[in-house]
């Protein structure tokens, strides 16, 4: 099994006749996932990716029956757009847009947060289960079908972790970005209690880094919940100055809160292997998992 | 984005938040036309830089005279005001802000700011302003009363009353604080921005609410739709390399170290730091080229980590998914081919194409440090400055 998406995946692509939704759209088919549609307002009867263009999601859902979206388009419309598919009823809607304001995810998350939908993003890479579905823009080709669960904040540190779990030989059940935005739609907690249920889930790799407290309450989730999985964690930003937002928007220092160190020590008092080098993460589950 | 404190207090009278009167100044002459615009006995000189906790550092002073305008403003324009948010280097004043003295009889704390956990703004009020909210934030949490706002409604006017009660108001001075917040809720929601800070709010003489600080930074990513407040920027209160770095839509830090890194991604650019440090290095900057890491984009980032002097030897890591490690192998030796780099160069690819990438890199007369692991780049990047320092 999988989580997330899988050979069940019936996806279409919000913004599918965009440059990114095109380029990426073509990547995401190619890799076998269940592409059944797309979303342009104003193209609807067209066709994209040798797929039909609808106005609204709710038409593409009438027609297709899909159940999960993944969407490219511009920061200012990606607030509606995620509203949408929301209201549309599918099952997983996964943002790919950087760059939202954090007011209108604000109000997103107000919307959205008593809806049966699960939201992923924004600002992130999307999730892949090797060798069913890829809803996402992460190299499909890196990853292997196997028992590791992959839940990260990052991007291409994320292919990084998977490069070095491949080269240990373990293959991955699913790997999610969750996003680099200080408010996204699934944490740390909702990949972890997901990827405890998951009986071909066996160990998990938790990439986060800098900024807010969602590793911290990771930590106290493990605890609270007695995971037996083993976790491996790497946080970047050790080195990061105070004040700073390194790159992602959520990824900064504030009022001396969200330091690597904090982080770190949550993570370990909750008897996660937490490994200093973003080298060493394959390697450390690895060991951890043939325990 | 963040604006002074003159430029905060220009909004805030748009919004009828009450604050004093007041000019921003660039010169000495400036300095004194303000003071007599204000025809005030008692004005304040205010340094306005970019941080906070400028009264300690010395960048706050009354003035009661002509005569004492003209020496402080004198004395502080171009000081190197060096302030817990500043760091050790300081910043240099370029502006002030010259503004009428005010009555206080207490001194508060206002301020909304984004609540990660709770996914919602949150309103903060203290008895205990005009010091660092941070330490009270770390020492006594017990005194700041916070009020979460709703993202339909906003600030509603009980809120904001609880508000008032917390700051122990009374008669006439409650009126006046709803009146403040609900108007300070408005400029924070309304303007896309992060961070609304008052320290210190005061109740005046005759028992008014008053702003007499504007602490305002803004949501870059909410900056499109407010285009007009683009013109609050201060360039010169940035770091040079910074400020290039972001016309190449560069994603740039300044740091102390002497290890250059370049690296695709956020998070594979942190990691590539603290890996560095790891290894008994100091990473130079944090530099994130993005998703399309071609000549041109390398070469600019060539550019930018070279203007730092600091910088012995460069670390190029990337992580080839949709982009491609030969072509990105290309674009680093045509980079080189329009920088003059004079310090070593260790170059990591790993993912599509990274063996013809590695090809492509042997091949090349350029000299180049290839690395066969992340660790191996760290390794060979720190020894590079070791050996150089030799």
């Amino acid at each position: 099994m999988s989580v997330l998406v899988g050979n069940e995946t019936r996806l279409i692509i919000q913004g599918i006749t965009g440059t990114e939704g095109s380029f990426h759209g073509r990547q995401i088919r190619e890799y076998g996932t269940h592409l059944v549609g797309g979303v342009t307002p104003g193209k609807g009867g067209q066709e994209a990716l040798e797929v039909p263009v609808f106005n609204s999601v709710a038409e593409a859902k009438a027609e297709t029956d899909c159940n999960t979206s993944i969407i490219f388009v511009p920061p200012a419309f990606a607030a509606g757009a995620i509203i949408e598919a929301t209201e549309a009823g599918l099952d997983l809607v996964i943002c790919i847009t950087e760059g939202i304001p954090v007011a209108d995810m604000v109000k997103v998350n107000h919307k959205i947060k008593d809806l049966p939908t699960r939201l992923i993003g924004p600002n992130c890479p999307g999730v892949i289960s090797p060798g069913k579905a890829k809803v996402g823009i992460m190299p499909g080709f890196i990853h292997k079908p196997g028992s590791i669960g992959v839940v990260s904040r990052s991007g291409t540190l994320t292919y990084e972790a998977v490069n070095q779990l491949v080269a240990a030989g373990l293959g991955q059940s699913t790997s999610v970005g969750i996003g680099g935005d200080p408010i996204i739609g699934t944490t740390f907690i909702d990949m972890l209690a997901l990827f405890a249920g998951d009986d071909k889930t066996a160990g998990v790799v938790m990439i986060g880094e800098i900024g807010g407290t969602a590793e911290e309450e990771a930590a106290q989730w493990v605890i609270d919940n007695n995971l037996k999985k083993p976790v491996v964690a790497f946080i970047a930003g050790q080195t990061a100055p105070p004040g700073r937002r390194m790159g992602h928007a959520g990824a900064i220092i504030a009022g001396g809160k969200g330091t690597a160190a904090e982080k770190v020590a949550a993570l370990q008092a909750a008897g996660i292997t937490v490994v200093s080098s973003p080298a060493d993460i394959g390697k450390a589950m690895a060991e951890v998992i043939k325990i | 984005m963040k604006i002074h404190e003159y430029q905060g207090k220009e909004l805030f009278r748009r919004y009828n938040v009450s604050v004093p009167e007041g000019y921003p100044a660039f010169s000495v002459e400036e300095a004194l036309t303000a003071y007599d615009k204000l025809n005030v006995k008692t004005a304040v000189v205010k340094a306005q830089i970019h941080a906070g906790g400028r009264g300690k550092g010395g960048g706050v002073k009354l003035a009661h005279s002509h005569t004492e305008v003209e020496k402080l403003a004198h004395q502080i324009l171009g000081m190197n005001l060096v302030t817990h948010q500043t760091g050790p280097e300081g910043k240099e004043v370029q502006r002030l802000l010259i503004e009428a003295g005010i009555n206080i009889s207490r001194e508060l704390y206002a301020g909304i700011v984004l609540d990660r956990a709770e996914r919602k703004f949150v309103f903060m009020v203290s008895i205990e302003g005009g010091v660092e909210i941070e330490k009270v934030a770390a020492e006594r949490p017990e005194k700041i009363i916070k009020e979460w706002i709703d993202p339909e409604s906003g600030l509603t006017e009980d809120q904001a009353r609880n508000l008032a009660t917390a700051l122990e108001m009374t008669g006439d001075q409650i009126d006046s604080a709803i009146d403040i917040f609900m108007a300070i809720w408005n400029v924070f929601i309304e303007n896309d921005c992060s961070l609304v800070e008052i320290n210190p709010l005061v109740v005046t003489g005759d028992d008014k609410v008053m702003a007499l600080d504007a602490k305002m930074n803004f949501d870059s990513n909410g900056l499109f739709r407010h285009k007009e407040l683009l013109e609050y920027k201060d360039e010169s209160e940035e770091d040079p390399a910074e400020l290039e770095a972001s016309k190449y839509q560069l994603n740039y830090i300044k740091l102390d170290g002497n290890v250059g890194c370049m690296v695709n991604g956020a998070g594979l650019a942190m990691g590539t730091m603290d890996i560095i440090k790891l290894y008994g290095g100091e990473p130079a900057n944090f530099l994130d080229v993005g998703g399309v890491a071609n000549a041109e984009t390398v070469a600019n980032g060539f550019k930018i980590i070279l203007s730092d002097p600091n910088v012995k030897s460069i670390l190029i890591n990337i992580f080839g998914g949709i982009v491609r490690c030969d072509r990105v192998a290309q674009g680093v030796i045509d980079a080189m081919d329009t920088v003059d780099v004079s310090i070593p160069v260790v170059i990591r690819l790993e993912g599509t194409n990274a063996k013809e990438a590695a090809e492509l890199l042997e091949n090349s007369p350029l000299e180049f440090l290839v690395a066969s692991s992340l660790s191996d780049a760290a390794e060979k990047a720190v020894h590079a400055v070791t050996e150089g320092e030799q």
